[in-house]
Order: structure tokens, then C-alpha cells, then sequence
């Protein structure tokens, strides 16, 4: 009898719920904020409009959006998560103890640095992607729409895991890319661990199947004329991005895998004994993780590319070599996994390979860096809030350029690894070269999905104080790491650590000051919306075919598909004179009908998820075999698409007189 | 006016941000700008050719940033505007071959380095190497002495320019032994044997670390290294020689359990070959294994 109970309840249990205050706060503010929300929708009768409008639309910019709030969200999270780190390190000096216990902290950066790549950088990214990238490429929509729906809402299952885990049952402590043996069966045994392998592996099976999306899209459904090399360096960037993702990710998925095995059931692909080996673990999820690096920041390159050469008013300088440079990175990405674990006692010509393979990436970043500079040179350059991104880029990211290139020398890096200058290193790249690009970009593309422009002023004070944020709470990680305080630290002896970490903590609330200036822009923007409001849609004097349609984009992107004669197809158009299509030229187009399967596909897999972190099989497998159904299901369908006929689109691009 | 006030801001911050930097720096202790033995002292005139190498590009790009965002500003319009340059083969092969040329030079600087700074190289020195087992537990550091029988926990005494080799092993998760004051860390693993070459040019006591997270009491997990002159370093081993507690396998077994325990002990060691089977008991080969 007890053997059935423990077949229904898995290893579910009371001792699961949060026990210390901190934790027990955010366990009831979460679920508490949520219900608000739902009673707020509930309250404005809001539900038929976000199911029909949002939750089933498969038009990716809507997708885009969403995956852009959820992204927001979970920004504000991992902020938070950073200010708990802050402040327990300025709380702790010698025998003070902070206000966190060690257990706690440790879930805290796990949980930051999960969030912030997986949920935050990921998310921004995808959603930027589905935003503008078919507008540029001049195409109706993604290859594969409802593919692109069931890739938001394993996104979205895969954030829910995560913050289910603060309400019940605890995060891993494992940091963010959970080695074993400390993730193991034998140190862990507890859920946190399969908390975070779950909520990663339904996200990242999500973004596999975004990388395909991309992938095609950007090969198949381009204009006619738009040849590879007529193509935006956007589009390009994320070309090699899809190509990191469809290489990498699938690493992740196994490695995540078989860490999973060895957990729920027994076996020794990392265990130190019986066979297993976790050196092998460490290099499979690094030889993931270093393409992720490329994957986030080589679309934020590309928008950059498109915002300097707007706001300079001059064709981007050297296209051909952004696109070899991009080339190059994407090939060289591949090759320098073990730059993170020189230390783990490779060989001299080991280390020395991977180190030199590591600096080589620096010569293409470099080259593009000069490009931009020069696409400056002799421009017209206003100083819009994407272009003061873009500064504030050059001047963070070159910085982390330099301390990764000093991390590169094995000999140096063994006395830098995993200390603060590490984790300053890398918020230097992927704050600098991530947030600040999706941020620009974010600015930049604003006006072509809502109709109406950010406010620009607030907008350039975010990006100061996130500036100044950065410098203040970062620079002093590099001095504490040449002090010897290593990372992940939640309590040091040494009181002259202290005022380090004190200033560092200021810097978060700057960087915060910066988030909230950021949604300030949003909500003040929407409130003088008629004000900001672009009726050209064209607002910047933009180059690329996303400004050749009305702001707001209609649901299907172009009346009339462009054909593409330029690299600049818009900025040429413009100066030969604009003419509208003949009504002639108006056909037919079919778009995809509205499908809730990405809602039930995300659903079953949170439902998945869930089960098999608590050992409820017999959910586990029944959700499973529905995701299967479900999909088969719909495959048999017939009529998924309407029609939008060649008539009404005329109407609707020539007004009421045609 | 408002001109100046532009100009006036950010010259103000950059100003105060450098103020307040000096006036911390002032006398901080940075251990690894501040080395105390051979290993570090070449890893940090390696991160100063580093930084030189990397500045050459680095200036020029702020200065050109600097420049060419006044200059080319919407605002000037005296300055050159030619929308259509967008190609010169003679830049662009500039920026690809002065990065080659620098990342060429430190290419060859890394090559050599990372063979004469491997951490497995033993030092050249007319003295034989101290030998020290180091075994990483949850949450302390445990250090075999074999060729004085004497073990020590949370400190590590060792002698003057003397060159000492490290074996490192764990009985804990994945951790790493680091000296910022000596130079190059190292992880150790549980089943397996790692090794780490260093030496202490000065006397003194300088702090060391696990740098890879393993655990709960993670931070508490420092030790001293105490670098003796030669004569103290004799008398502290013979004294060590005659201490009460003894480090064997039963004592050993009481030191497993996971708990932080930063007090410095010393014990004599009476079990050979203590460090090969800690080692062999973690990958398998002997009773205790894991999870099964």
C-alpha cells in the first residue's frame, strides 16, 4: 500500500516549502503578484482579447513581443536576484553573516545566472529576432509559424519551472552551469538540481527549434532580388546565430540528458566512480556553452550595424567583411570550449591551442569594431538613445575585450579563473554586448510594432545610468579579484574587501535606476503616444525594407511583396523616388489561422516538467505521449490558413477613396 | 551653456569615479599585482605585456570613437559627409593585419608561457622539492607532509625559496586550490590526482582558496600558507613530529562529514599511503562508492 502512495506522491512533501523568510516572501509574493494579474484581466475583460490577439497568434511579431515582456520580467528577477547577491556581500564582511544563509545565496546566483542567459538574454534575443527580422527580409512571416508558437511557449514553460522553484521545492546551488560531481546524485540529491536541468531543457528544446525556424526563413523566404549579399547584416547575424544554435543546443539537450540519468536513474555517465568521469560533463557543457556566448552576442553585432549606419546616414562601412567576420567567429566559436577550464590540468599545448585559438576570435571583433567606427567617419551622426547604446557598447565591451584577452593567456588565467575579475569579465562582454544591443535595438524597432516612438531623452538616461551602474558595480570585481575574492563568495574575512563590494552594490542600484528609467520611457511614451506617434513609417530616415511599410506593420507585413535591387534596398528606393504598386501587382495572400497547440504543446511540457522533477510518473509519461498526440493531431488538419484577398489589401494601402 | 554643461557632467563623473578609486587603492592589499614568490612574480609581468599589447588597440579605438563622434556630430556641419564611402581595402586591411600582428606576438607568448608556466612543470632549483598531498574536504583543506610524517589542516607551513610540488586530490566536490600571492591554480577532483608547482620567495602568510564552488560552507574554505625561513621551518617540523593526535584512516574518516571547520590543526601522520587511498576510494576501486 505505501509502495501505491509513493507511486502517486513521487517525493512530493511539506519539508519541500520554502523555510527561511527571505524565501518564504518572494514564495508568496510571486503567486500573490500573479493573481492580481489575473484578477486585473479578469476585471477589464481582457481574456477573449489576449487568447485571440496574443496567446494563439502566430504572427511573430506578436510572438516577438511577447517573448520580449516575458524576457522584461524575468530582467526584473535577475535584477533582484543581483541586488540580494550585492547586499549579502556588503553585509558579511569577517563575522557578519548577511541576511542570507549560504544554501540561499547559492540558489540566488544559480537562479541570477540561469535567468539572466536563458530567460533574459535568450529571451530578448528571440524576441528582437521575431520582431523585424522577416519585416527586413522583406518576407509575410517565420518559415514555420506554429513552430515558432510552440518554441515561445516551451520558453515560457521553461521560466515558469524556474520560478515555480522558489514557491516549492528550491533551486539548484550548482551555479549556473551545474557541474557534477556537486550536482550529482551523491551531493545533491535534493529537486533544485532537476529544477534546473527541466526548466533548461524545455527552454532550450524551445530554442532549437527557433534556431531551424531562422534558419529557413532566412534561406527560403527572402524577396526576390535579395540576394546573400543584398541581405542586412541583422538578418546575417542571425543566420550564423541559428547555425550556433542547431550545433549547440543539441549538446546542451544530451548533456542535460545524461545528467538527468545519473540522477533519477543511477547511472554513472558523472559520477567519479564506476566508470563515469564529470571532466567529460565540463567539457560537453562548455562545448555548448561557448557557441551561447556567440549566440547572444553576435545578433546584438548586427543590430548594432543597423543603428550606427541609420543614425551616422552613410552605408554601413566594410559589409563584406562583417559578413566574413561573422563567418569567421561562428567557425571559431567551436574550437575554444576548454578556454574555460584551463585550470582543470591539460597539457602546455592543450592550454596553448585553445588560448591561441581564443585570441584569433579577437582579430574579427576587432575588425568589426573598426568598421562601425568608420561607418561614423564622415556620417551625419545624431545622437539618438540607440546611438548612445551603441557608445556605451564600444566603450563595455572593448573593456571585456581586453580582460578576455588577458583570460585567454592560460598562464595568466590561472591566476584570474573564477575569481570576481572572471565574473566581471564576462558582465562586461554580455551586459556590454548583449543588454546594451538588445536595448538599442528594442528602442530602435519600437515605433514598427506599436506606431509610435520611445521618448528619446529618457531613453539616453537609462543607457547613462546603466553606464555608470556598470562601471561602479563592476570595476571594482576586477580589483577584488586581483585581491584574491573569488567568485560566489557569501562571506570573506578580509574587512578591507568591504568597501569593494560596497561600491559594487551602489552599482546595481544604479544599473536598477537604469531599468526603471527604461520602463519609465515605455509607460511615459504610451501615455504621450499621440505626441511620439510615427505616421511615415519611416521615422529615422531608415535604409532597410522594415521602414517601407506603415508603423504599426500590418499583421501580414507587405501588401505587396518587395523585389529587391540594393544592399539599402529603402534608402535607394527613396532616392529614386517612391511610386506605390499598381493595383495589378496586388495578389492573394494566405496567412496562418490562430492555433492554441503552442499554448498546449508549452502546457504539457511545464505539466512534463513538473512531474518528473517530483518522480510522478504516472504523469510524466501520459503529459509525453500528449505532446506527441496533440502535434500528430495537427498535422492532420486541413484549412489552417485564411485568406486576405488581393482587393482588400488595395483598400487597406490606398484608403477608403480606392 | 548648455554645451558646457555636457562636456562639464560627464569630465565630473570620470573625475569622481577616479578620485574615489585612488583614495580605495590607497594601500590595498592586491595579492596578485603583489606576488611573493617566482610563479607569480612572471604571471604578473605576463598581465602587464598583456595589457600593453591589448592597449594598442584599445587607444586608438576610444581616441577614433572620441574623435570621430565630435567631429562627424549631425550638428557640424563644416565637417565631410560622404554617404556612399563605405569600402577602402587599404583600412580594412589595416584593422585585419595590425590585430593579426599583435595576437601573432602574443600568440608566441602564449605558447611559451604555457609551457614554462605549466603548473606540471617541476621549478628548476638545487633543492629537492616539500613534498605536499593536498586533499580538498567539505568544507577544509587537508595537507600530507609524507617525507616528515606530519599532516596539517587549514595551514600549509613551508619553507623559504624552497620549491614545494603539490598532488591534489578531493573528497568533495569539484573544488580548487589557489595562492593568489604565489601564482597558479588548479582544480582537484575527486578520484583523481592533479599536481601544482610553486614556491614562496618571501617569508610570511598569505591566504589561499578554493575557487570553484563546492558546497554550502564554499567560503569558509581558506587556508594559510606560512612560508618559514629554513631554521624555523625545521623547528616547526620536528616539533610537528611530536604532537599528540595522529592522522590515520580512522581520524581521516571523522574529517569526511560534511561540515565547515576553519580551525588550523596538526597532526602526525602514521598512515602511509593515505593520500592513494583516498584517492582510489573515490573512483571506485575500493568499498565506498557513491551513490549506489
Amino acid at each position: 500500500m505505501s509502495g501505491f502512495w509513493e507511486f502517486i506522491t513521487g517525493r512530493l512533501s511539506l519539508e519541500y516549502f520554502p523555510q527561511d523568510p527571505v524565501t518564504i516572501g518572494a514564495a508568496i509574493g510571486m503567486p500573490v503578484s500573479a493573481l492580481l494579474l489575473i484578477g486585473l484581466i479578469t476585471y477589464l475583460k481582457r481574456w477573449k482579447w489576449l487568447w485571440t490577439n496574443w496567446l494563439t497568434s502566430l504572427d511573430a511579431k506578436k510572438i516577438g513581443v511577447m517573448y520580449t515582456i516575458v524576457a522584461m520580467v524575468m530582467l526584473l528577477r535577475g535584477l533582484a536576484d543581483a541586488g540580494m547577491l550585492r547586499l549579502q556581500t556588503a553585509l558579511s564582511a569577517g563575522d557578519a553573516t548577511g541576511p542570507l544563509s549560504s544554501d540561499t545565496f547559492q540558489q540566488v546566483f544559480t537562479a541570477h545566472g540561469t535567468i539572466m542567459i536563458f530567460f533574459v538574454a535568450m529571451g530578448l534575443l528571440f524576441g528582437l529576432v521575431n520582431v523585424i527580422m522577416p519585416l527586413m527580409l522583406g518576407a509575410r512571416d517565420m518559415a514555420y509559424p506554429l513552430m515558432n508558437s510552440i518554441s515561445f511557449w516551451l520558453f515560457a514553460a521553461g521560466m515558469v519551472l524556474v520560478n515555480l522553484s522558489l514557491v516549492y521545492g528550491g533551486f539548484s546551488n550548482g551555479g549556473w552551469l551545474g557541474y557534477p560531481p556537486l550536482t550529482g546524485l551523491e551531493y545533491n540529491p535534493g529537486p533544485g538540481v532537476d529544477y534546473w536541468i527541466w526548466s533548461l531543457q524545455i527552454a532550450g528544446i524551445g530554442s532549437l527549434l527557433s534556431g531551424i525556424n531562422f534558419f529557413v526563413t532566412i534561406l527560403k523566404c527572402r524577396a526576390p532580388g535579395m540576394t546573400m549579399f543584398k541581405m542586412p547584416i541583422f538578418p546575417w547575424s542571425v543566420l550564423v546565430t541559428s547555425v550556433l544554435i542547431m550545433l549547440a543546443f543539441p549538446i546542451l539537450t544530451v548533456t542535460l540528458a545524461m545528467l538527468s540519468l545519473d540522477r533519477t536513474l543511477g547511472m554513472h555517465f558523472f559520477t567519479s566512480d564506476m566508470g563515469g568521469n564529470p571532466m567529460l560533463y565540463i567539457n560537453l557543457i562548455w562545448a555548448w556553452g561557448h557557441p551561447e556566448v556567440y549566440i547572444l552576442v553576435l545578433p546584438a553585432f548586427g543590430i548594432f550595424s543597423e543603428v550606427v549606419a541609420t543614425f551616422a546616414k552613410k552605408r554601413l562601412f566594410g559589409y563584406r567583411t562583417m559578413v566574413y567576420a561573422l563567418l569567421a567567429i561562428m567557425f571559431l566559436s567551436f574550437i575554444v570550449w576548454q578556454h574555460h577550464f584551463f585550470t582543470m590540468g591539460a597539457g602546455a599545448n592543450v592550454n596553448a591551442f585553445f588560448g591561441i585559438m581564443t585570441m584569433v576570435i579577437a582579430i574579427p571583433t576587432g575588425v568589426k569594431i573598426f568598421n562601425w567606427l568608420f561607418t561614423m567617419y564622415r556620417g551625419r551622426i545624431s545622437f539618438t538613445a540607440p546611438m548612445v547604446w551603441f557608445l556605451a557598447f564600444v566603450v563595455t565591451f572593448t573593456v571585456g575585450g581586453v580582460s578576455g584577452v588577458m583570460m585567454a593567456v592560460p598562464a595568466l588565467d590561472y591566476q584570474v579563473h573564477n575569481t570576481l575579475f572572471l565574473v566581471a569579465h564576462f558582465h562586461n562582454v554580455i551586459i556590454g554586448g548583449v543588454v546594451f544591443g538588445f536595448f538599442a535595438g528594442m528602442t530602435y524597432w519600437f515605433p514598427k510594432i506599436f506606431g509610435f516612438r520611445l521618448h528619446d531623452r529618457l531613453g539616453r538616461w537609462s543607457a547613462y545610468a546603466w553606464q555608470i551602474g556598470f562601471i561602479l558595480a563592476f570595476i571594482p570585481l576586477y580589483i577584488l579579484g586581483l585581491m584574491g575574492a573569488v567568485r560566489r563568495l557569501d562571506n570573506y574575512s578580509d574587512p578591507a574587501w568591504l568597501p569593494f563590494f560596497i561600491v559594487s552594490g551602489v552599482g546595481v542600484m544604479v544599473v536598477a535606476l537604469g531599468v526603471g528609467l527604461f520602463a519609465l520611457q515605455v509607460v511615459y511614451s504610451l501615455w504621450k503616444r499621440k505626441e511620439l506617434r510615427d505616421s511615415t513609417g519611416d521615422p529615422y530616415d531608415g535604409r532597410t525594407l522594415e521602414w517601407s511599410v506603415p508603423s504599426p506593420a500590418p499583421h501580414y507585413n507587405f501588401a505587396v511583396i518587395p523585389t529587391v535591387h540594393e544592399r539599402d534596398e529603402w534608402w535607394y528606393r527613396k532616392q529614386k523616388g517612391v511610386t506605390k504598386p499598381a493595383k495589378e501587382e496586388y495578389k492573394d495572400i494566405w496567412l496562418p489561422k490562430n492555433s492554441a497547440i503552442g499554448l498546449i504543446v508549452g502546457g504539457l511540457a511545464l505539466v512534463f516538467g513538473f512531474a518528473i522533477i517530483w518522480h510522478l510518473w504516472w504523469i510524466a509519461v501520459p503529459a509525453a505521449g500528449l505532446v506527441i498526440i496533440v502535434i500528430v493531431w495537427r498535422t492532420l488538419q486541413d484549412e489552417m490558413d485564411y485568406c486576405i484577398t488581393a482587393d482588400e489589401l488595395y483598400k487597406e494601402a490606398n484608403g477608403a477613396a480606392a | 551653456m548648455k554645451r558646457f554643461v555636457g562636456v562639464l557632467v560627464p569630465l565630473c563623473v570620470i573625475g569622481g569615479l577616479l578620485a574615489g578609486g585612488w583614495w580605495l587603492l590607497n594601500g590595498a592589499s592586491i595579492d596578485v599585482l603583489q606576488p611573493a614568490g617566482a610563479v607569480a612574480e612572471q604571471q604578473l609581468a605576463l598581465l602587464y605585456l598583456t595589457l600593453f599589447l591589448s592597449a594598442l588597440v584599445v587607444v586608438p579605438v576610444f581616441t577614433m570613437l572620441i574623435v570621430f563622434a565630435v567631429k562627424y556630430r549631425a550638428s557640424n556641419k563644416a565637417a565631410r559627409y560622404e554617404p556612399e564611402w563605405s569600402e577602402n581595402r587599404l583600412l580594412e586591411s589595416l584593422w585585419w593585419g595590425i590585430p593579426i600582428a599583435i595576437i601573432g606576438v602574443l600568440g608566441v607568448v602564449t605558447y611559451q608561457t604555457s609551457h614554462s608556466l605549466d603548473p606540471y612543470k617541476p621549478l628548476a632549483s638545487d633543492q629537492a622539492p616539500l613534498e605536499v598531498e593536498v586533499v580538498a574536504l567539505r568544507w577544509k583543506w587537508l595537507f600530507l607532509y609524507p617525507e616528515y610524517g606530519v599532516a596539517t589542516l587549514n595551514h600549509l607551513p613551508v619553507e623559504v625559496n624552497r620549491p614545494i610540488h603539490f598532488r591534489l586530490t578531493a573528497d568533495a566536490p569539484m573544488s580548487a586550490f589557489w595562492i593568489p600571492k604565489l601564482g597558479s591554480q588548479i582544480y582537484a577532483m575527486n578520484g583523481m590526482q592533479s599536481e601544482l608547482n610553486l614556491v614562496a620567495n618571501q617569508p610570511g602568510s598569505f591566504t589561499g582558496y578554493t575557487t570553484n564552488i563546492n558546497g554550502e560552507g564554499y567560503a569558509d574554505m581558506t587556508f594559510q600558507l606560512k612560508a618559514f625561513k629554513t631554521a624555523e621551518f625545521s623547528d616547526w617540523v620536528a616539533q610537528a613530529k611530536q604532537v599528540t593526535p595522529q592522522m590515520d584512516k580512522p581520524t581521516y574518516d571523522t574529517l569526511v562529514a560534511p561540515k565547515s571547520d576553519t580551525r588550523e590543526r596538526t597532526y602526525r601522520l602514521t598512515e602511509p599511503g593515505l593520500f592513494a587511498t583516498i584517492m582510489r576510494a573515490q573512483s571506485g576501486h575500493a568499498s565506498h562508492g557513491g551513490s549506489h
